[in-house]
């Protein structure tokens, strides 16, 4: 890998270095200890030193919780290596504890001789108190099978920032809130990372006030300086970097990513983009980032609700834009009655649902797949649409550029699934050009020429639409029932059941855009594992593991279609003998297979608001196929 | 989306006949609806603005049935969140002429959230509330405008629910244009629907409006002959308030309360009289606050118009403005490729 900006500036450590090929590493904090930042940056050197990583944020749904409290834990859990790496890792390489409340919450997931680096100005009395501990763990023998750093961070950080005069005072608090930057110099010196793209970052971010950017470089550069010269550390590791296609390369998250595809299928369809939303987590950085793209011909609203939202992007849709809303879970259901009028008015509409544990406010920060049946099944009448879910953070560009294209073209509502694990995920992106996109068609009706709105493509059973404004075109739609012909209000009861078919057999049509399902492994045999959406890592890996176990007739398919299903999906599921289901919810993508192919599906759930682990899923093959 | 709202002039002038859709008109016999319905076709049919650039954007109930009856671009959506569709409509075309037809149940009790946004954001659409003080879809029941103890098909011993007041609510929301009409008065509701129509920004309009068939002469005691002079307060801006068969009635302001004299009767002169100022907020206000049942005369007319950026225009001048100062960045591949990249050779 070349680096196109990137001076190294690392000094080479003189103590000997490890290799390996693969670090799981979590960091966790205090809330307000500034772990998402430290993890996030981690994360962008891993990238930028050319491995591949998968990162998988974790933080409580209140600003500040309780301080000290295992409530109030954040923790960043991230997998960098030299190979394809799938998921965030299972249990950690090593563990940056910088308080007692996120070591006791954490350390169940260190591996045995795990290195743990803990801060141990942290575990006064009171401290241990408020993590709820009884013993202190320091020396209550409990961390025994561990690599134990223990490490004064909040004194070092504090003799480090303040060591020469800054260039403007900073108070004992400001001074302490550099502290993680210590700690990942620290681990930087330890994976023998570049500190230069968190210099880079560091000086971005606080260049307004000279003194704390100077202070946090020098936690920075003393975290890396503690560990080449105390004892302690007697080594550190190196990770080469990953064999990645050539190309050019991009951080993403799949919130990111989402707002780049939606821009990009505008772009496509030469279309302006209309989204209008209102804040949820995980979902509001959708708004945030297209906000910031109006020079691309983009529209936002921030609305009065969820409701508002919708049918203003329908509103948009109905005017000639593509009109687009993003929510999560309590604002899909908020707009269900909006989508059942964009279903009956044959108008087309992005609607983004980044999923998270329900029901109601449920666990607003985590992550799962339960609103598969509600996106498909809820809303009141026989109510259709499409449902189109991606499975990486930078796989939802491409998954919600093809909801836009399915919206276009069929002149749809369509649902686009991802959750918070994707939402806030980052991956190394090879960024495509636009030339392979498809392209999005679509004809709007602009001029008089005897074509009449409710007139319909003969391909693909859409209706025409009519761009508002144009003369001799007057037209009223709405959510009443409408003449098959004409448009026109109707009661008839042979019309409405005929309706209610047409609208079906528009959406199931659309299956004859799913390309022929790709098979990862043998096209018949044991056992076949059936997933959507963002579980696409684990269950691949757990997969391998087993192959490399010696289970051999394993397969795996993963759906971007949840609705329609694909055509070629009854035939596949039947020429195995088994059929495993892994999905974040209670088995609802089973209960779809069940239903739809009469076959023994066998779900395997995950309702934690975690993803799932690859043991989990491994685990759970072997009680199928037999253990090896 | 086009830059500017500058609104087209028609080559044709046309009549109201044009303005009638194909659709026959399903309302009750008698129903005031009908016509605030002829009144509009006849005052688009006057004003310089194309058929094709009007739209009606309606919610849900009989008033909400007004699109399909005419002849231009019309929008029945769901129940109270007409506003948010108008406001989606207008954000791309912000050129066309946005209507809003909503009943008193639509926009304030379902859509009241929707209402009192739109209203503040100022967004270029008019807002013809057909208040007929009850749920007339729904046969009957009463709704956030009815009197209190009022007897309907879900309060059998009364309403318990105290009413409210659109055109304060209108005022609170900082609106720029409110003002108040009726059915029976077809001379006053055209003036009325004319004015909004020419009004930048959003203008709220209250039409009293009759339900013969669920609450049926509710407004009767402001536009029958015989009790109107006494009962309502014609407003014309510049004139003093005054009112009574031979305008010899007024109202005149006592510290903050509006009073009602007699001139006839000596208690003042028409000098003392307030006069109609619909660029005056507090006088808007206050007369807002009368409820032709507190020995006050109902306020018909504009109670206020004021000048305000319009969001539509905010909204594309945005987009605009982005466009201008970033051009060489507008496609997708130096989007994609904007920030830190690397390349893997
Ligand atoms: C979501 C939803 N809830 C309830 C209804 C039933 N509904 C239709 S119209 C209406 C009330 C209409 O009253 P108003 O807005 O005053 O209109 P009017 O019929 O009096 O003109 C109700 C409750 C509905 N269509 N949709
Ligand atoms: S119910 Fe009332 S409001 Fe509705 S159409 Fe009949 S008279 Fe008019
Ligand atoms: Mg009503």
């Amino acid at each position: 890998m070349s680096s196109t900006t990137e001076t190294v500036d690392i000094k080479k450590t003189v103590k000997p270095v490890q290799a390996t090929k693969d670090v799981v590493i979590y960091f966790a904090g205090d809330s307000g200890d500034g772990i998402q930042a430290i993890g996030g940056q981690f994360g962008h050197t891993c990238v930028r030193m050319g491995n591949d990583i998968v990162t998988f944020p974790d933080f409580p749904a209140e600003i500040r919780a309780p301080a000290g409290t295992q409530a109030g834990v954040s923790g960043y859990q991230l997998r960098f290596g030299s190979g394809e790496v799938l998921t965030p890792g299972d249990a950690y390489d090593a563990l940056i504890a910088l308080n007692p409340a996120a070591l006791q919450a954490r350390v169940k997931g260190l591996k045995t001789n795990g290195l743990l680096i803990i801060n141990t100005d942290k575990f006064r009395e009171t401290d241990l108190k408020k993590a709820q501990c009884k013993t202190n763990p320091l020396d209550d023998g409990s961390l025994d099978g561990y690599q134990i750093f223990r490490v004064d961070l909040t004194k070092l950080t504090r003799a480090a920032v303040f060591e020469t005069p800054l260039p403007a005072t900073l108070s004992t608090r400001e001074g302490d809130r550099c502290q993680n930057f210590f700690a990942l110099g620290m681990v930087c010196w330890l994976y023998q990372r570049s500190l230069e793209p968190t210099v880079q970052y560091i000086k971005s971010k606080f260049g307004k006030r000279a003194e704390i950017a100077e202070a946090n470089q020098r936690a920075l550069r003393a975290g890396w300086v503690y560990c080449e010269n105390t004892e302690t550390f007697a080594s550190s590791y190196e990770i080469a970097p990953a064999k990645h296609a050539p190309g050019l390369y991009r951080h993403i998250t799949g919130n990111q990513a989402t707002a780049l595809g939606l821009v990009a299928a505008g772009q496509k369809a030469e279309l302006p983009v209309f989204l209008a939303s209102y804040p949820i987590t995980p979902a509001s950085d959708i708004l945030h980032q297209l906000s910031r793209y109006k020079n691309m011909n983009v529209t936002t609203v921030q609305a009065e609700d969820e409701i508002a939202a919708a049918c203003m992007a329908i509103g948009a849709s109905f005017a000639g834009a593509l009109g687009c809303t993003s929510t999560s879970g309590p604002g899909l259901d908020l707009k269900q009655e909006a989508l059942s009028l964009a279903i009956s008015t044959e108008l087309p509409l992005i609607v983004v649902d980044v999923q998270r544990g329900g029901p109601s406010t449920g666990l607003p920060t985590k992550t799962e797949q339960a609103d598969l049946l509600a996106a498909i099944y809820g809303r009141h009448g026989e109510c259709p649409a499409p449902i189109i879910a991606a499975s990486s953070p930078s796989d939802c560009f491409f998954a919600v550029y093809e909801a836009a294209r399915i919206a276009i073209k069929y002149r749809t509502p369509v649902i686009f699934l991802t959750d918070g694990y994707l939402a806030n995920g980052a991956e190394p992106w090879l960024i495509p050009s636009s030339k392979t996109l498809a392209p999005i068609v679509h004809k709007q009706l602009v001029e008089r020429n005897g074509v009449m709105p409710f007139d319909r493509d003969p391909d693909t059973m859409a209706r025409q639409w009519v761009r508002i404004g144009t003369p001799g075109l007057e037209y009223r739609v709405g959510g009443l029932e409408k003449d098959q012909k004409t448009g026109n209000i109707s009661y008839d009861p042979d019309n409405h059941e005929a309706m209610g078919y047409l609208r079906k057999a528009k959406i199931d049509r659309i299956e004859r855009e799913i390309p022929p399902t790709v098979i990862d492994g043998p096209a018949s045999g044991d056992l076949l594992l059936v997933g959507w959406g963002s579980t696409h890592g684990a269950i691949k890996s757990a997969m391998e593991r087993q192959r490399q176990a010696g289970q051999k007739g394993i397969s795996q398919i993963h759906l971007r279609f949840l609705n329609p299903l694909p055509p070629d999906l009854g035939d596949i599921l039947k020429r195995f003998k088994h059929v495993l289901v892994p999905e974040m919810n209670m088995g609802q993508l089973s209960i779809l297979i069940r239903a739809k192919y009469v076959l023994p599906a066998k779900p395997l759930n995950k309702v934690k608001g975690q993803p799932f682990t690859i043991t989990e899923i491994s685990n759970a093959i072997e009680a199928i196929l037999g253990g090896k | 989306m086009s830059a500017v709202t500058t609104v087209p002039l028609s080559a044709v002038k046309l009549t109201n006949k044009d303005y009638e859709s194909d659709q026959e008109v399903r309302w009750c016999p008698g129903c005031g609806d009908y016509a605030i319905l002829r009144q509009t076709q006849k005052v688009l049919a006057d004003l310089d603005i194309p058929r094709e650039k009007h739209v009606f954007v309606s919610g849900i109930g009989c008033s909400s049935r007004f699109p399909y009856y005419m002849n231009t671009y019309g929008f029945h959506t769901i129940h109270g969140r007409a506003p948010a569709f108008a406001t989606g409509i207008k954000c791309v075309q912000p050129d066309l002429t946005v209507w809003i037809a909503t009943g008193d149940g639509d926009a304030l009790s379902i859509g009241g959230n929707h209402l009192i946004h739109i209203i503040r954001r100022n967004v270029g659409v008019k807002i013809l509330l057909f208040n007929n003080r009850i749920y007339g879809l729904t046969k009957g029941q009463y709704s956030p405008t009815s009197s209190f103890g009022k007897l309907t098909a879900s309060t059998p011993m009364g309403s318990p629910d105290h009413p409210l007041n659109p055109l304060s609510l209108a005022l609170g929301c900082e609106a720029t244009f409110v003002a108040r009409t009726l059915d029976r008065d077809l001379e006053h509701l055209g003036q009325t629907l004319h004015a909004a129509a020419k009004h930048k920004g959003t203008a709220f309009v209250e039409i009293l409006q009759n339900c013969n068939v669920f609450n049926d002469g509710e407004w009767f005691e402001y536009t029958d002959k015989a009790t109107k002079p006494l009962s309502t307060l014609r407003l014309e801006d510049g004139q003093p308030l005054v009112y009574g068969q031979n305008k010899e009635r007024g109202i005149r302001l006592n510290r903050f309360t509006l009073e009602p004299v007699d001139m006839s009767k000596g208690e003042a002169k028409v000098e003392d009289l307030m006069k109609a100022d619909s660029s005056d907020l507090n006088q808007a206000l206050a007369l807002s606050r009368i409820s032709g049942k507190d020995g006050l005369p109902l306020p018909i007319g504009v109670l206020y118009k004021v000048e305000r950026s319009c969001f539509e225009d905010d909204v594309v001048g945005q987009v605009r403005k982005a466009q201008a100062e970033k051009p060489s960045k507008n496609d997708i591949d130096s989007l994609l490729r904007a920030g830190e990249t690397w390349t893997v050779s």
